[in-house]
Order: C-alpha cells, then sequence, then structure tokens
C-alpha cells in the first residue's frame, strides 16, 4: 500500500509485568497511561474557564463581547445591559447545554472507568476497577463482556485458540469476526499457567487506524535450562479492540497493550475536519457588508456631529452644558469614543441572535431527516442519521454527484449465476440437488459433453472455489438455538463473511454440488457430490486486498499434494496464467461483464513440497517483519501467485437497488451530473450505468481508456475528445435547461483509473502541450455521465477534489458504503453514506446515512431543497429585520444633534432580537413548505429553482437590504409627519420622544412579523400560534412594561407611553397606514413578478393551488349541469 | 460562522461508543409516523397571485379613501393660530414687539422684560382653545439632555432628593448642596408667561381665563411625579435642597397658591420634563376651557398676548411662539394623516387595476402553461 506508514518508535510489553529473564534485554519499565477514558472535556474547576474561552472563541460572540466591554467603559447611548443580556444569555445557554453533555460524558466515563475487570495476577483472579488496568496486565474476559482496553489474544477456551468478537458498538458491524490466539501461548488455558509465562510483546505505539496492527511477541522460555527465544509475528488477527465484545466464546485470556486514551478507539474519536455550507460562505460575506455598512455609518455620523458641533452654542446650548471632565477630555478621544458610541448604537445591525437561530434551526431541523418515515429501511430497520447538521441546505445545493456502485447503486446482495469452466457453462438456476445443468440455452461455446480431463477440472473447480475464501461458517447454536445443518440444503445463509461474492460463490457451490461444511483444526471439510467428506488441511491465506485483486489460499490434500488456489479479477488473473483456455474463459468473462455481472477468475497452481517450503520461508520471513510488513508481504505474494492455471470464471449477478434508475434519473433531472466512480471492470461497470440509466440509448459514449490510450497518445485522445464535444456544445443552443430534451446528443465519459492518473500527473517538462487537467475538465462538464471505474480509493477523492476545485467551485456530494468510499465521502462537500453490507465506515465518516441509495432522492429533493429554501429566508430575513429596525436609528441622529440618543427605549433594544421577531422566524425556518413535498419528489427540475446558491445572491441580498431600509425610512418618516409640530391627542396633551419610538417600534414589530407571514406559505396552526402569539406577546409586554413603576429602574422613561399611545385615534390609524405602506411594494414585487415572469416553482405552486381546487370546481359544474 | 454544536459528534459518539458494547440491542428505529415529524401537518397554503390579492388592494382602496378624506376634513376644520415671539429674519425682528426683549441672551436680568403682541383672529374659535409654546431648533432629545434627570427624585424619592442621580451632572450640586429637580432639562424650564387679552370693538381689555390644569398627563401628574412625602409644607420638605442654577425661585415656589399644582407636581413642570421628539415642538401651556353658553370660546377679533419674557432663545438661533388650535378627535391640525391616507388608498386602487389587467393577460397563460405542463 503507498499508504504512508510512518513507523513510529515500538514499545515493550512485558506479559503480567514480570522481569524478563536474565540475559534477554535489558528491561526498562516503561511509564504508560492507565487505562482511564476521559471523554469529557472539562473538569469541574476548569469548565468556566475553559468554557468561556472555547466560546468567545467564535467570531459572533467575541463581537459582541468587545461591544459589551465598550459599553462598560464608555459613556455609551444604550446601557450594557443591551448587549450584556443577549450575550449572558446566548454563552450560557450554550454553556449550560455543553456543560450538561460533558456531564453525561462523566457520568459515561466513570461508569466505564469503575467496571470491574478480571486480571490475573500472580495465578490468581483479581477484581479491579477498569481504570486501574496497566499495560502488560493479563486479563480474563468472558462471554459477553466488552473488552476494556486493546488486547493481544493468549488463549481462549475454544480448542483451536479462536473467538469471536462483535464490533457492534465500533463500526456497526453485528457479524461476529474471528480472533486468533498467539499460537505459543494457545496452551496457557489457567491462571496458573499465566504465572509462569514469561514473554514480552514489541509493537508499534498507538495508532488510530482500526484494521492495522504490527507487532511480535518473544517468549521466553528456559524448560531443560535451556534459555531460548521464540519470536511470532502478531497482526490485527490477533489484536482485540477495545469496545468490542467477546462472543460465543466461555473465556480469553489477553494482554492489555494500549490502555486509556491511547487504544485505537480512543483515537478515533478525533474530531474530523470542519466542513461548511455554501450559504455559511454567504452569510459571511454579507456579515462583512454589513460592519461595512456598520462602521461607515458610525463614521458617517460621527463626522457630521462634528461638523454640527462646529457652532458651540450647538455643541453647547445653555441648557445643555458639559461636564467639566467632559469638556477637558482631548478632541480625538471624544471623536473616538463618539465613534465606538454610535458603534455601539448600531451593532444590533449584526445580531447576535442569528448565530443562534441559526444553530438551533440546524440542529433542530436535521429531526426531520431522522423523522423521517419513507427514509426508513424495513429490512435493515434503520433510518437515516444525521452526524453533522451543520450541511443540512448544503443537500439543496448539489450539483456533482459521485457514487460508488457496488452496494449503492447495486444492491450488494450477491447471487451466483453460473461458472464456467474451461469454456463449459454452469447454471445453477434450476436447483435439482447437485445435479449440474450446462447451461445449454446460452453459449455456441458449449462442445459436446465434457470429457473425462473435463470433468477433472470440474471438480478442481468446483473444490477451488470452495477453499479459496474467508467464509466462517456460522455454527447452530448462534441461530437462535435452532438446530439447522448445513447438509439440510435450506438456502438460509449460514456463512458468514466481509465480502458478499464469496458468501454467494459458496453457496453457488453448494448448489452445485460441493458444500463447504467448516474449518476444522485447520481443516477445510468439504462434501462432495458422493457425499463425502473431504479433507484440506488449510496451510496459508494470502488475504484479498483492493490493489491486488485477488486472494489466494495454499492447502494441502489429503493425499498430500500441495495446491495454491487463487480467485481474483480477470485482470490480475490473466497476465498470471500460464496455461489453461485462456481464451474461452476470456470471452466468456466479458460475455458477462456486459451483462452486468461480476466476474471472478478462478485459477490453481500445484506447488511441490519445496516449493511450498519456499513459499513458507517467503511468508514468515514477510510476516515477522515489523517494518514495512504490508510492502514485504505483498512482495511476497507477488512471488507465490504466478504460473497458475486457469480454470474457470465465475459470475455473480449483483442486482440493482430499488429504484436506483429512478433516483439517477431525478437527480439527473434536478440537473445534477452523475459520476459513478468504482473499482468494478468497464463493462460490467457500464453495464450497471446503463441498467440504471445513467447512460440511455441515445448517450454517445466517450472513451478514455487504457485501450484507447494504448493506440493513440493520451494528448491526441484528450483532444478529439474534446473537440467533439465542444462541437456540439457550441452548435447548441444556449438554453441549457432544456439539455434533457431529446433533441440534442448527450455525451457520457468512460474512463479508468489508469488513464485517470496518467490525465491527473502534474504536467512534465513540455508544459507546451497545456495541463490535460483542464481539458479533462472540459470534457467532463459537458457530458452528463461519467463513469469511472478501476478507481482506487485515493483516485476517487482525487477525482472529487479535482471537480470541486475547478473554476465554478461546485457544490459535490459522494455517496458511498464501503470503506473505499470513506476518502471520498469525506473529501466531498457532502458525504452520504450508505448503512450497507460492507460495513458501517462509509456511514460513520459521513456527514448523512441512509439505508438505501434510493433515499437520496428524498434527502436531495425534497429535505435539501427545503432546508436551503428554509435557510437562505432565514438568513435574508435576519438582514432585513435588523436594517428596518436600526436604520431609524441612524435616521433619529439627524434630528437630535448627532447626540447618539437611542430612539427606542432599551428594554426594546434588547428584546427585539430576542423574544419580539425571533420566534416566527425560527418556527418558519423549520417547518416552512412553499411547495408540498410530493411534487418536489414528482418535478426534480424544480431543483434548478434554488441551484447555484440562487436564494442568496447579491441581487436578492441587495433587494432584502433595501426593503429594509425602506421600510425604515416609512417607519421613521411616516411617525415624523405625524408628529412634527402637532399633536394627536383628543386632549391636547404632547407626546415625547419616546412615544416617537414606540410608535416607530410598534410599526417595525408588526411590520417584520407580517411581512413573514406574507412570505409562509405553510400555515400550521403552530405559525398561526407563533405568529400571532409573538404579537400578542408584544402588546402585552409593552403594556406592562409602561403599566408600573419599575422600583429597580433609575428612569421611568416608559411609563405610560405604550398606553398613552394607543388611546389615540391617529396613532391607530399612522399604524395601520405604515404597515400597509412598508409592505406594499414588497406584495406588488411578488405579485407582478409571479404574473409576468414566473419561476418554475411559482408556476407549480399555482397549478397545484389551482388542482386543489379544481376538483371541488368539477363537481360544481357537474352539479349545475345535471 | 465559526460556531457549532457539534451535537451528534459529541454526545453522541463517544460515551455510548467507548462505553457499553452493547450489541445486540436492536432497538425499533421506526420513525414515528406522526403528521408533525412526516412534516404532513394539515395547513392552508395561500399563494399571493394577482388574482388573490387584487380584491385586497380594492378594499384597501375603497376603504382607505374615505378615512383619508375623512381626516384631511377634520384637520381642515380644525382652527389653528399661530403668534410668533421671535424671529429667524432679523429684519423682520426688528419691528417685532419682542425685540427688545429677544436680545437678552443671558437668563439673569434682573428685570423682567415684558412685550405686548397684538393679533387678531378672523374667525372664532369654538369649543375648548389650547394653547401652546412652541421653540424650534431646541434639542430636547439631546442624549445628553434627555438623560439628565432622575425620575426616582421626582417620584418623591427622599434618598434621591438628598443625592440626586449622577446622571444629571453638571446640575447636580448647587454650593454643595443637592439641586432639586435636578438635571439638565429641569434646570432649562421653560419660565416665559403668557397671558391673553381680548380687545372688545371699544377698546376695552377683557383677560381670557388660561386654565393650567390637564395640561399634563393624568399618569404622570399623579403617579410617576409626587413630591416627597411626610410634611404638607413643601418649603420643609425641600429643606437642605437648592434651587436649579437657572431658576428664579425654588420649586416649592411655582404655584404657591395651589398645592395641588406646586413643587414637583406642578404640570407646567411635567410637561416640560416630558422631552420632545424633535427639535422643532410645541408644549401645552394654557386651556381655554368653552363657555357654557353658545357664544364662542374666543370670538373674532383683536387680541393681544402680553408675555413675560424670560426665556432666551436667540443663542442658539431658537424661534419661540405661541399657538393657539383647537382639538378634534384626531388631535391638532396636521394634514399628513389624511393626504397619506388618501394617497395611499389611490395607489392601491390603481395597482388594483394593473394586477387585475396583468392578471387578465398572464393569469390565464401561466395557468394554461401549468395544465401543459
Amino acid at each position: 500500500m503507498e499508504c504512508k506508514e510512518n513507523w513510529v518508535d515500538t514499545r515493550t510489553v512485558y506479559i503480567g509485568n514480570k522481569e524478563p529473564p536474565p540475559g534477554a534485554e535489558a528491561y526498562i519499565p516503561q511509564r504508560y497511561p492507565d487505562n482511564r477514558i476521559i471523554s469529557s472535556k472539562y473538569t469541574f474547576w476548569n469548565f468556566v474557564p475553559k468554557n468561556l474561552f472555547e466560546q468567545f472563541r467564535r467570531i459572533a460572540n467575541f463581537y459582541f463581547l468587545i461591544i459589551f466591554l465598550v459599553q462598560l467603559i464608555i459613556d455609551t447611548p444604550t446601557s450594557p445591559i443591551t448587549s450584556g443580556l443577549p450575550l449572558f444569555f446566548v454563552i450560557t445557554v450554550t454553556a449550560i447545554k455543553q456543560g450538561y453533555e460533558d456531564w453525561l460524558r462523566h457520568k459515561a466515563d466513570n461508569a466505564i472507568n469503575q467496571c470491574p475487570v478480571h486480571e490475573v495476577q500472580h495465578g490468581k483472579v483479581i477484581r479491579k476497577q477498569s481504570r486501574k488496568l496497566r499495560v502488560g496486565d493479563v486479563v480474563l474476559i468472558k462471554e459477553d463482556e466488552t473488552f476494556p482496553c486493546d488486547l493481544i489474544l493468549l488463549s481462549t477456551s475454544r480448542e483451536d485458540g479462536t473467538c469471536f468478537v462483535t464490533t457492534a458498538s465500533l463500526d456497526g458491524e453485528s457479524s461476529h469476526k474471528t480472533y486468533y490466539a498467539v499460537q505459543d501461548t494457545k496452551a496457557f488455558i489457567t491462571e496458573e499457567d499465566f504465572d509462569t509465562l514469561q514473554a514480552s510483546i514489541e509493537c508499534e505505539q498507538p495508532q488510530p487506524d482500526l484494521y492495522k496492527f504490527v507487532g511480535r511477541i518473544n517468549i521466553y522460555s528456559d524448560r531443560n535450562d535451556v534459555f531460548c527465544v521464540f519470536f511470532r509475528p502478531l497482526g490485527s488477527e490477533n489484536l482485540l479492540l477495545r469496545g468490542a465484545t467477546l462472543k460465543n466464546t466461555q473465556h480469553i485470556y489477553a494482554v492489555a497493550i494500549y490502555t486509556g486514551m491511547e487504544t485505537k478507539m480512543a483515537l478515533n474519536y478525533q474530531s474530523k475536519s470542519q466542513k461548511r455550507s455554501a450559504v455559511e460562505k454567504s452569510m459571511n460575506a454579507y456579515l462583512i457588508v454589513y460592519l461595512c455598512i456598520l462602521i461607515s455609518k458610525a463614521l458617517i455620523n460621527t463626522v457630521l456631529k462634528y461638523v454640527w458641533q462646529a457652532d458651540p452654542d450647538k455643541d453647547e446650548p445653555f441648557y445643555n452644558q458639559k461636564t467639566d471632565t467632559e469638556r477637558q477630555r482631548h478632541i480625538l478621544i471624544r471623536a473616538f469614543t463618539d465613534f465606538l458610541a454610535f458603534m455601539v448604537l448600531f451593532n444590533y445591525i449584526i445580531p447576535v441572535s442569528m448565530y443562534v437561530t441559526v444553530e438551533m434551526q440546524k440542529f433542530l431541523g436535521s429531526y426531520f431527516i431522522m423523522w423521517d418515515d419513507e427514509m426508513f429501511d424495513e429490512e435493515l430497520g434503520e433510518r437515516a442519521q444525521v452526524n453533522t447538521s451543520d450541511l443540512n441546505e448544503e443537500l439543496g445545493q448539489v450539483e456533482y454527484v459521485f457514487t460508488d456502485k457496488t452496494g449503492t447503486l447495486t444492491e450488494n446482495n450477491m447471487e451466483f449465476i453460473e461458472c464456467c469452466v474451461d469454456g463449459y457453462v454452469y447454471v445453477p438456476d434450476a436447483i435439482c440437488n447437485g445435479q449440474v445443468m450446462p447451461g445449454s440455452t446460452s453459449m455456441d461455446m458449449i462442445d459436446s459433453s465434457p470429457g473425462p480431463g473435463g470433468r477433472e477440472s470440474e471438480e478442481l473447480f468446483f473444490r477451488a472455489l470452495c477453499l479459496c475464501h474467508t467464509v466462517q461458517v456460522k455454527e447452530e447454536e448462534t441461530v437462535d438455538g435452532i438446530k439447522m445443518g448445513i447438509h439440510q440444503n435450506k438456502a438460509t445463509s449460514f456463512y458468514i463473511s466481509s465480502s458478499p461474492d464469496e458468501v454467494a460463490l459458496v453457496e453457488g457451490m453448494k448448489r452445485l454440488g460441493f458444500t463447504y461444511l467448516r474449518l476444522k483444526d485447520s481443516h477445510m471439510e468439504i462434501l462432495n457430490r458422493e457425499d463425502e467428506v473431504e479433507r484440506f488441511e488449510l496451510l496459508e491465506v494470502l488475504t484479498f486486498d483492493s490493489v491486488r485483486r485477488r486472494m489466494s489460499v495454499i492447502v494441502r490434500s489429503t493425499t498430500g499434494e500441495y495446491y495454491l488456489f487463487c480467485k481474483g479479477a480477470d485482470s490480475s488473473i490473466f497476465p498470471r496464467v500460464i496455461s489453461g483456455k485462456v481464451e474461452q474463459v476470456k470471452a466468456r468473462v466479458e460475455h458477462n461483464a456486459v451483462e452486468g455481472l461480476r466476474t471472478l477468475c478462478v485459477a490453481y497452481r500445484k506447488l511441490s513440497v519445496a516449493q511450498y517450503e519456499e513459499t513458507c520461508h517467503l511468508l514468515n520471513s514477510a510476516k515477522l517483519a515489523l517494518q514495512d510488513r504490508d510492502r514485504k508481504l505483498a512482495e511476497a505474494y507477488d512471488l507465490i501467485e504466478k504460473d497458475f492455471v486457469l480454470l474457470g470464471a465465475t459470475a455473480v449477478e449483483d442486482r440493482l437497488q430499488d429504484k436506483a434508475a429512478d433516483t439517477i434519473e431525478s437527480l439527473q433531472k434536478a440537473g445534477m451530473k452523475v459520476w459513478v466512480l468504482t473499482g468494478d471492470k468497464m463493462e460490467t461497470a457500464a453495464a450497471t450505468c446503463y441498467a440504471s440509466k445513467l447512460f440511455r440509448r441515445s448517450t454517445q459514449i466517450l472513451e478514455l481508456t487504457t485501450k484507447r490510450t494504448e493506440e493513440q497518445s493520451l494528448h491526441d485522445v484528450l483532444f478529439d475528445l474534446s473537440k467533439t464535444v465542444l462541437r456540439q456544445h457550441s452548435s447548441m443552443t444556449r438554453d441549457t435547461f432544456s439539455g434533457l430534451s431529446a433533441d440534442c446528443v448527450d455525451y457520457g465519459l468512460i474512463i479508468d483509473g489508469a488513464t485517470l492518473s496518467a490525465v491527473l500527473k502534474p504536467s512534465q517538462e513540455d508544459s507546451s502541450q497545456g495541463n490535460y487537467k483542464e481539458i479533462f475538465l472540459e470534457i467532463c462538464r459537458n457530458c452528463s455521465a461519467v463513469l469511472c471505474c478501476r478507481m482506487a480509493p485515493l483516485q476517487k477523492a482525487q477525482i472529487v477534489k479535482l471537480i470541486k476545485s475547478s473554476p465554478e467551485h461546485p457544490i459535490t456530494l459522494a455517496i458511498g458504503d464501503g470503506a473505499n468510499d470513506v476518502s471520498m465521502i469525506l473529501e466531498a462537500h457532502v458525504g452520504i453514506g450508505i448503512m450497507g453490507k460492507e460495513g458501517r465506515q462509509a456511514a460513520r465518516n459521513s456527514d448523512y446515512a441512509i439505508p438505501k441509495f434510493k433515499h437520496l432522492k428524498k434527502m436531495l429533493l425534497v429535505h435539501g431543497h427545503y432546508y436551503y429554501i428554509r435557510i437562505s429566508e432565514l438568513v435574508q430575513y435576519f438582514f432585513y429585520k435588523n436594517v428596518a429596525f436600526i436604520f431609524p436609528q441612524f435616521l433619529y441622529q439627524f434630528f437630535c444633534g448627532f447626540s447618539q440618543q437611542p430612539l427606542y427605549d432599551t428594554a426594546y433594544l434588547t428584546l427585539y432580537n430576542i423574544s419580539f421577531t425571533s420566534l416566527p422566524i425560527l418556527l418558519f425556518s423549520l417547518i416552512e413548505q412553499h411547495i408540498n413535498m410530493d411534487i418536489l419528489k414528482k418535478d426534480p427540475s424544480l431543483y434548478r429553482d434554488i441551484a447555484k446558491n440562487s436564494l442568496l445572491r447579491w441581487p436578492i441580498f441587495i433587494y432584502w437590504t433595501f426593503l429594509g431600509v425602506f421600510d425604515a425610512i416609512v417607519f421613521f418618516f411616516g411617525s415624523y409627519f405625524l408628529f412634527n409640530n402637532s399633536t394627536f391627542t383628543s386632549n391636547g396633551q404632547m407626546f415625547g420622544n419616546w412615544t416617537f419610538g414606540t410608535l416607530v417600534f410598534t410599526v417595525l414589530v408588526f411590520t417584520v412579523t407580517l411581512k413573514l407571514a406574507l412570505d409562509t406559505h405553510y400555515w400550521t396552526w403552530i405559525n398561526h400560534f407563533v405568529i400571532w402569539g409573538s404579537l400578542l406577546f408584544f402588546v402585552i409586554f409593552s403594556l406592562l412594561w409602561g403599566g408600573i413603576i419599575w422600583p429597580f429602574l433609575n428612569y421611568q422613561r416608559m411609563y405610560y407611553v405604550f398606553i398613552q399611545m394607543l388611546s389615540s385615534g391617529p396613532a391607530w390609524l399612522s399604524i395601520i397606514l405604515l404597515i400597509v405602506i412598508s409592505l406594499l411594494p414588497d406584495v406588488v414585487k411578488k405579485v407582478v413578478c409571479r404574473a409576468l415572469w414566473p419561476t418554475t416553482t411559482e408556476r407549480i405552486q399555482v397549478a397545484s393551488h389551482f388542482t386543489s381546487v379544481t376538483p371541488l370546481l368539477a363537481k360544481r359544474t357537474k352539479v349545475l349541469f345535471e | 460562522m465559526a460556531s457549532n454544536y457539534n451535537a451528534k459528534e459529541e454526545d453522541g459518539h463517544q460515551p455510548a461508543a467507548i462505553g457499553h458494547g452493547g450489541a445486540g440491542t436492536v432497538k425499533n428505529k421506526k420513525p414515528d409516523n406522526t403528521a408533525f415529524k412526516q412534516q404532513r401537518l394539515p395547513a392552508w397554503q395561500p399563494i399571493l397571485t394577482a388574482g388573490t390579492v387584487l380584491p385586497a388592494f380594492f378594499v384597501i382602496g375603497l376603504i382607505f379613501i374615505p378615512i383619508g378624506i375623512g381626516l384631511f376634513v377634520t384637520s381642515n376644520n380644525i382652527k389653528e393660530l399661530e403668534v410668533t415671539l421671535t424671529n429667524y429674519s432679523v429684519w423682520l425682528a426688528i419691528f417685532h414687539p419682542c425685540y427688545n426683549c429677544s436680545q437678552s441672551y443671558s437668563w439673569n436680568s434682573t428685570k423682567p422684560c415684558t412685550c405686548s403682541v397684538p393679533f387678531s383672529l378672523d374667525q372664532p374659535f369654538e369649543s375648548n382653545v389650547f394653547m401652546y409654546y412652541g421653540l424650534s431648533n431646541f434639542y430636547q432629545n439631546h442624549r445628553r439632555y434627555v438623560k439628565s434627570r432622575d425620575d426616582s427624585q421626582l417620584n418623591g424619592d427622599k434618598a434621591s432628593l438628598k443625592s440626586p442621580s449622577k446622571e444629571c451632572e453638571p446640575y447636580r450640586t448647587s454650593d454643595e448642596k443637592p439641586i432639586a429637580p435636578c438635571g439638565a432639562i429641569a434646570n432649562s424650564l421653560f419660565n416665559d408667561t403668557l397671558e391673553l387679552y381680548y380687545i372688545d370693538p371699544n377698546g376695552s381689555r377683557t383677560a381670557i381665563p388660561l386654565v393650567k390644569k390637564g395640561i399634563a398627563w393624568w399618569t404622570d401628574k399623579h403617579v410617576k411625579f409626587r413630591n416627597p412625602g411626610g410634611n404638607d409644607n413643601l418649603t420643609v420638605v425641600f429643606q437642605g435642597t437648592s434651587k436649579p442654577v437657572n431658576w428664579r425661585k425654588s420649586v416649592y415656589e411655582l404655584d404657591p397658591s395651589d398645592p395641588d399644582n406646586n413643587g414637583f407636581i406642578n404640570e407646567d413642570f411635567i410637561v416640560w420634563m416630558r422631552t420632545a421628539a424633535l427639535p422643532t415642538f410645541r408644549k401645552l401651556y394654557r386651556i381655554i376651557h368653552k363657555k357654557p353658553n353658545m357664544t364662542p370660546t374666543l370670538p373674532l377679533g383683536r387680541y393681544i398676548l402680553e408675555v413675560t419674557y424670560n426665556y432666551p432663545v436667540r443663542s442658539f438661533e431658537g424661534r419661540k411662539r405661541m399657538i393657539l388650535s383647537t382639538i378634534s378627535w384626531m388631535g391638532g391640525k396636521n394634514p399628513f394623516l389624511g393626504i397619506a391616507y388618501i394617497t395611499v388608498g389611490s395607489v392601491c386602487f390603481f395597482l388594483g387595476i394593473v394586477l387585475l389587467i396583468i392578471h387578465h393577460k398572464y393569469g390565464n397563460r401561466n395557468h394554461s402553461a401549468d395544465i401543459r405542463s
């Protein structure tokens, strides 16, 4: 593997913490952390400072802290409470939430750290608290217990030294995995035995990779007074991970090697890098604009203030003198404090509550994904998971979808279809107990019945498939105690394996008459057609990896012959074959691949004893290596797996997932480009693509494969393709949205891994050739579908990265189910994991996890769309309502001598964003549905309406801002003309400045809330409750706030102001008038735009509105006619 | 922004995963099928189309225009007369009877300056007539000014009486005695006296009775403003305090004739203490109640306004005036509301017609297009 494995230094663990016998290397006691797990972030003592520090690292919080401090230090127009209270509120809520979470973590930690473990000490079992466990301790684990730390398995209660483990809590795979005890310690089965064991383990320092472990055990024995040391390699098959659970094994003995925070699991839960959504980016851009507006407002006012004050009679008229200290202050200091004071006065334009609301919206909103009934899969019993709620709205912005094939598009539910031995095709579809049905229907290749030689290779082929695998047989007792043997030939699967292909193959063999029974004492037992048990000794397993794309086993038959059986992808087998009917098999493999079947080739090699010895030697030396073991193993495998005799090929069908084609079609209609990235071979992948309607009949396929690049240089191929594509592109009308209409040709590109890496290779010395990358991108951009086959996991991520960094910076989504998709899931803007059969790594590393591919449709088209609509309205509305809030205050400065006199009362300033206008928008952003979700699903093209962040573009943002400014001007000058030099009470009494502010504020609150009401398309009872409720709350609050002389306040300026205002008729009239004027332009704009330039969304809204009305009308007319 | 609650990541994974590896606990993960969780709550789904908005526009137009006309007519029926006491324009000012008085810049001119301004009414003022004084270019809404008061002192709090709030600086203490009432607002109390005389056709002057009660908000007079309690004799109560610097007499001498209008609850004082919203403002000064018989409150004819001119406004280029106004249910003369209502009503009506056209021209097109698709 090219994975950079830095050899960190090793640790030596002495089993039982006993000193090694003299003569071995020097005993250096090392210090390791104890087995205490600390997942909590805070302690009781550092919670307050640490939490505060973390919170103020957020820019928004820091900004408000600064404002607060400024208010404390200088004489500002508003009291520090106005910004202190909201800040305090936000900080406290967050702190309580985090504190509670941390308390839960503490509790969980304590529960784990104090749970008892059994340690073997001096031949006795001692109970101990888990946290007191040290590296080197030998522990006894009983069935169904969870491993307290990372352990090396020394011996088990099972004779063969294996134990079964489920890692359900680690990666969600509930299948039982087999782990092996160290060969030399297998025999230590009592506590006393371990007292005599003297051994040390050398292993790497802790690393987070769950599936990789290299180590070596040194066993010292001085039996017969001869001191000797055995070395034995340790691999991940010996390592029991903390968090996994022991199953089907009475007890085991194991030695702790990594403890506490050094366990692989603890190392794995470091946070991933943060992904940010496009909406967040535009939000930040808007913030900067508003910050500029804020600063310029403050600057303008400061300058004007000093211009205005140049006249001393204005600065200090006789009625309004300054104090001496004020007078003595230097003018620059005064100007600066004035500037700060203006900043403070206008700071509400950047609302503290927006962040809280956005976070709440995301957090609460994500529950709708989890709650979605339609995204629940009965079969798996799983529902959609949300791992990061930060990206909800990004689901509505996806432009590129990168999908894995196996397990994502397809079921990953393999079914054995046929096998081909030397050109004879066997189809087990008619299951007639072991009877072979040569597929007479299909191939012309089939000659007459196979001769005796054919029969022999046929049986060898079947045996090969029965032996060459890592399938385990689930024991009878595990299946709910029901005794069901394999012999009974039931279709129920008793085979378990990490690879579904293998299970399919072994089951297929069973149907063809060869049944794999079990692995017992290193012997594999198969039941052949004559119901005889054949035993093969399993000597070596050369495990599968995605680079080699094959696996092998070495077995010894009862007759003492050594065989190496190998199965693997055709491309990795054929070059190593020296004899066999290569041509026929190859033809059949290709034929099957075109059909969309997964093919594997099977080959064998007979080994002589000498060859076997050599093989053993090679393997052992590689396995014993502590450094670069993977590389050495790969080299050894490469040497061993050669000179094959080809036996035949198998074909396994991987059916398309339910509604995969429909989903892909919808995604394409929604304007997304779907790319399939697969490790599979081209023909198979292409067939899947056709089946899933990624490619249509009409699609013109462009190939960029090794086959073509062998004929022409890569350069020419690329230019040819780009020419083809671009010619068509230029002739095409500019109406890109009709790209789906049948009249224009759409292209599909197929590229393979090797060519891709050639394309992506950084441009070499001849840079005159230009960068292939760009040409490639250009081609890809004009193709409606792209298929990348033969991809290594890293290449998948590379592709995603390539598209991500292309000039338009499209939003990418990667979806996959296997470990090989993790890199691409992490790379893409949105990573979606499928809770598939190949384990849970993908789901664990993803941002969202769904049970099936088809759920992607609802996820994107419905949820993504909704979230985007909601959050964009939320963001725009927040800025709008704060402009409308603060701009009158800005205007007021021109009428109060730029003295920073606030227009509104402190309570209004403080509560405007917290309580008067917060809930309606939060609720809107949670449950708004501008269109019914059924329509969204039915009509994917609606997704295009929100593509490219269209609701947060600058023109729309500017429109909202201007709307806010317009409303503010209406509020302010409406009230101004009403107040201007006149009275509007029927008793002749006058109103003061606080009534003025209250009037503006009342109009403001009503307008802003009603504006949201006008934007709401989905009025549930909750909306009614919240919108009218918050208006009512404002009125009640105002009545109360002005109704009492508040004893704790040092001013009573609001006393009876609101009530007096309401007692005047013109105030009511002007409130109504101003609300109408403020809302009018927006309504007119909406209506006119909808009538003259309707978007697709709006058309559909109207249409669906009519369809819901028309049945009624139709009924009525019917009645009339009758 | 930088903030996010890694809720899932933090509290979901770690404790649970590191903790008990309770495998095989297959919970029923099927989501509840409730309308809320499935986002299928019954809802009213209105959309703003030309068709639906049309009636609203017409209705608004039809309601607003009559209201506007009503307001406008009412406003026009209100009689208002403004008498300038200080002119801006120097040339005109010279011929103004109060020119000499207005030249004074200072507060402390010992002898009161009086002037009489003649004016005449072209038409009689019926019903109650309200007399205002108006100031312009006077920034009562300046921040330093607005906050320069102590509401607890004005509410009769004894502690605040002896040590007023810091906000009152620099009008907090004088001669090391606390000022009552403290602050810039109180200090700059309007102290002109206006008296109105009707000149009979035969030349004799009749004083018009000016009522000085009922000019302040009831709640202000009875709740918000209170004299410090304990003693009916205000002189005793305010002992140990100093009068505001600019005042000629102490707060307990504002209206010695009426204990209910003296001290902090003096209505002129309360009216002044309600700071105006804009730099040009008027404040209610007196009320002329209508006469019991049918004669108009102020019959047409000549009048003289006797002004004891104390309040200097020239220093800040201010203007002082007296306003006589009748009041309707909608207050004083203010054509703004009526005009605005008429305008908005007409605009709505006009928009309604435009939308009607749009609706007829394009509405059908849209609809048919949808049917096609």
